[in-house]
């Protein structure tokens, strides 16, 4: 299979740290993907995008698009992606409009293709009645959504966007997953980084879970989430004796079950077990145990993480 | 939502000219927008200069540049230095000050380098954006220089010298400009005022001309260190008479040379701060 983006064996170490960024990374994006990117913060994440995207230089192994070498031919490189970088990096000194234009134009359009495509991308991407103010009149979301536009403008084979929806307001948010899914559904290729895990879980066909600049586990989020022992756990919580508590979901659970004993809680992962919450009341309330709260979690993308690393994701 | 792409631009592979040229038309259509502003801070310097030195000076009689005997001798003078200035300023404000601001807080480098070219040719880019406006502020100035004076100026234009002299000095300019733009870290902006452009303008034979500084050898030869003593040197050897210039030859050897060794430092500093 030949993908759209490869790294092989990827590795940075920046000058003078004392780890690799980047270690040994091995990652393939097949065309029409949309692929993530998930880790906390230092991960690699933009070190990874940043090599991909010619902007880092590999200490050692291969980054490539379309199969050729991002190191060896960087103007090629530059062709075939799109980037919407972490920070905004939109030209202030241009209008909405100038800004795609002028894209067009470095990108090699005659003037009457940049003034086309940029006002296809400015309908597409719901800019135009905006069109003709400076760019730093526009609210977090539309520079985003610009930069975006700005991206595919000359219809890069893979776009890649790193952490685009960090720092937007939640509708802004939603609003750009949106266009994401529907460049997805044209078969564009994105490689998206996130340290959402549910923006990964909404958008991403499959999810490569990167910390310290190593791969922990790729895959889909239903095959990473299955990859973990457990398929909820239960959370109940009491005002008397969590003792108590234990014993009595013990005659439920079995008693190898990974249960979690708290202070007024008691925690475990059910392993597949079904039990109706009926029942549960049922069996408390047979034991003179008040409950005062019962949680469900399903399998996250969170757990998975803590399960690999022994970390939250968010810190 | 359309799906497929654009047929004629589904295989975009722009020359690197043809890049620089886009790059260029950004430039320019920045300038045109701002050109009240490119005017005016433009302007301002000579026509202070010119107004003080040649206007005020004269009429005053306050006595000024000894081994240049009269006023007059002195306003001649003055119309290469201010118009060297002018050129040399345009690589300080056109090129270095935008970049320090986009390698810093703007960021805004971080788009143009993915410009489908090689990076030193977005480099390549700045030096002649800088190269261009400073054609543009030498048109400015000139007519100032020729106007505010209340002395009579000796003119003698080579006008085929001075079409190819004025873009060469651009270019040393916009190279300058492009050094110190990546050598500089945004929070130091006021040392490039401080330790460069005065320096540079002041001890640049802009009031004087070179070959008088001979009652001071060390200072005579120190500065030929700075690149705008040979702009200002060849801009009296191809516009004026009357004052005694360096030998063109060295003049233009030394212009040449400078802008070559600023283009590599430039660029090797420009590929320095954008690849890690
Ligand atoms: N230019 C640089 N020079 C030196 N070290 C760097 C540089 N950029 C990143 N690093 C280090 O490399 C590691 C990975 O950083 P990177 O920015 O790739 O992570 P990330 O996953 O994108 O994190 P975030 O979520 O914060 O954006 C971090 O330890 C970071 O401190
Ligand atoms: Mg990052």
């Amino acid at each position: 299979m030949s993908y759209v983006v490869e790294t092989i064996e990827l590795t940075k170490r920046y000058p003078g740290a004392a780890e690799n960024a980047v270690d040994a990374l091995n990652l393939g994006v097949g065309a029409g993907e949309l692929f993530g990117l998930l880790g906390p913060n230092g991960a690699g994440k933009t070190t990874t995008t940043s090599i991909l995207t010619t902007r880092v230089r590999p200490t050692s192994g291969q980054a490539l698009i379309n199969g050729v070498d991002v190191l060896a031919s960087p103007a090629a490189t530059k062709r075939a992606i799109g980037v919407v970088p972490q920070s905004n990096t939109l030209d202030r000194s241009l209008s909405v409009f100038e800004n795609l234009y002028f894209h067009g134009r470095y990108f090699g359009m005659d003037a009457k293709t940049a003034r086309f495509e940029a006002a296809f991308r400015l309908e597409q991407f719901r800019l135009a009645e905006r069109k003709n103010v400076p760019v730093a009149a526009l609210s977090g979301g539309m520079a985003q959504r610009l930069m975006v536009a700005r991206a595919m403008l000359h219809y890069p084979a893979v776009l890649f966007l790193d952490e685009p929806t960090s720092g937007l307001d939640p509708q802004s948010r939603l609003a750009l997953w949106d266009v994401l899914r529907e460049l997805h559904s044209t078969g564009q290729t994105i490689v998206l980084t996130t340290h959402y895990m549910e923006e990964a879980e909404e958008l991403c066909d499959r999810i490569a879970i990167m910390d310290k600049g190593r791969l922990l586990a790729l895959g889909t989020a239903a095959a990473l989430k299955d990859s973990i022992a457990s398929t909820s756990r239960l959370k109940l919580t009491t005002k008397g004796s969590s003792a108590a508590l234990a014993a009595s979901l013990e005659t439920i659970f079995g008693t190898d079950a990974r249960t979690h004993i708290g202070e007024h809680s008691v925690t475990v992962d059910t392993d597949g077990v079904v039990v109706s919450m009926q029942s549960l009341l049922q069996r408390a309330t047979d034991a003179g145990i008040e409950l005062s709260g019962i949680t469900v979690e399903e399998p996250s993308l969170e757990r998975v993480f803590i399960e690999l690393t022994g970390r939250e994701l968010r810190d | 939502m359309k799906v497929a792409a654009h047929p004629s631009t589904s295989r975009l592979a722009p020359s690197t000219p043809k890049v620089i040229l886009a790059l260029l038309g950004r430039d320019v259509r920045v300038l045109r927008k701002q050109a009240r502003v490119f005017i005016i801070r433009t302007a301002m310097q000579p026509l202070l200069l010119m107004f003080v030195f040649t206007y005020v000076f004269p009429k005053i009689g306050q006595g000024i540049g000894g081994s240049v005997r009269s006023a007059s001798g002195f306003s001649t003078l003055l119309v290469a230095g201010v118009l060297g200035i002018s050129i040399i300023f345009q690589g300080i404000q056109a090129v270095a000050l935008p970049l320090v601001q986009e390698f810093g807080f703007s960021k805004e480098i971080e788009d143009r380098v993915l410009a489908p070219a090689p990076n030193w040719a977005i480099a390549v880019e700045k030096i002649l954006s800088g190269a261009l406006q400073a054609c543009l502020a030498a048109l400015i100035v000139f007519p100032i220089a020729l106007v505010v004076p209340a002395t009579p100026i000796h003119l003698h234009i080579n006008f085929f010298a001075i079409v190819l002299f004025v873009p060469l000095a651009g270019l040393v300019s916009g190279a300058l400009g492009l050094t110190i733009g990546t050598l500089v870290p945004p929070t130091q902006i006021p040392l490039i005022f401080a330790i460069i452009v005065l320096p540079i303008t002041f001890l640049g034979a802009v009031y004087y001309p070179w070959s008088a500084l001979s009652p001071i050898p060390w200072l005579k030869y120190l500065i030929l260190l700075n690149p705008l003593v040979y702009i200002n040197e060849g801009l009296r050897a191809f516009l004026t008479t009357g004052i005694v210039h360096m030998n063109t030859a060295a003049i233009i050897v030394a212009s040449v040379a400078f802008l070559a060794l600023l283009t590599a430092a430039g660029i090797r500093g420009f590929e320095k701060r954008i690849v890690s």
